[in-house]
């Protein structure tokens, strides 16, 4: 079973509708609560980060027997260092972000603790891709 | 702690999620920063937040987090009733700030976190 979605950039009032769709899924399909929180927990930051950092992005979910792979594909501003970003704490957030009550540099941390696979890629000027796989 | 008994002590009221009134809760977690709030472990807990916005309704749908107290004095916005009445939340609003609501929760036995 394959899903898209779109996200936009700077619009926070729709930020987290993909994530929603994907867990109402994921309940339908029966599986353990945990699994269901690790997965749309890290696709939701990843959501939140094509909102506050990009300008414009897609979702692609793919859901096999016992496995969900999820691509977060954006066209933004890149991200220089990766294993930097990856750091709790370092944030480029502007202030309008962590108005919102995001910011504090914790997201990509917490996408890492929560999927069993995560890779970025990124082009700066260009845009990221992240990919997420979580077996359960 | 009861969800009755958290209103009388935070002067707060039940905006959404009548129902959930006798509910227990035995954890808080009081945070403005959703980026915090994500990275918990902790399932069924309260949240205390002066955060008032949808992005604290779609955070707690995430985290699987059933029950909001917004304080100093917040108010719920209809687009946040709608969508927390979706995802079956139950909401309070209180007129104290953060500090003194999860003071007076945390003396009346409400468990941290960590
Ligand atoms: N899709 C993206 N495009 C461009 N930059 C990004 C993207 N995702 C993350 N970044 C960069 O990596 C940094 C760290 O991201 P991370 O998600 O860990 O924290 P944050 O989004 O700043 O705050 P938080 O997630 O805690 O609310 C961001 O501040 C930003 O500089
Ligand atoms: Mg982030």
């Amino acid at each position: 079973m394959k899903l898209e979605f779109n996200i936009e950039g700077g619009n926070f009032s729709w930020a987290g509708h993909a994530s929603s769709e994907v867990k109402k899924m994921l309940k339908q399909l029966g599986i353990d609560a945990r699994c269901i929180k690790s997965i749309v927990i890290a696709l939701y930051e990843g959501e939140v980060n094509v909102v506050a950092h990009a300008y414009e992005g897609r979702i692609l979910v793919q859901m096999e027997p016992h496995k969900i792979t999820t691509e977060i594909i954006d066209k933004g501003p890149g991200i220089p260092d990766i294993e930097l970003a990856m750091q709790e704490g370092y944030s480029t957030a502007s202030k309008e972000v962590r108005e919102m009550g995001f910011g504090a540099g914790m997201g990509l941390a917490n996408m890492k603790k929560n999927t069993d696979e995560l890779t970025i890629e990124s082009t700066v000027g260009q845009g990221t891709t992240v990919k997420m796989v979580n077996y359960f | 702690m009861q969800v009755s008994k958290i209103c009388q002590l935070l002067d707060a009221k039940i905006i959404c999620g009548e129902e959930h009134a006798q509910a227990n809760i035995e954890r808080g977690y009081s945070s403005d920063l959703m980026s915090d709030v994500l990275t918990l472990d902790t399932d069924h807990l309260l949240l205390i937040t002066g955060m008032c916005n949808l992005q604290t309704i779609r955070t707690s749908e995430m985290a699987d987090i059933r029950f909001i107290v917004f304080v100093r004095n917040k108010k719920v916005t209809d687009e946040m009733l709608e969508l927390a009445r979706e995802n079956n939340l139950c909401l309070l609003e209180s007129p104290f700030t953060l500090f003194k609501a999860s003071g007076i929760l945390y003396q009346a036995g409400l468990k941290p976190v960590y």
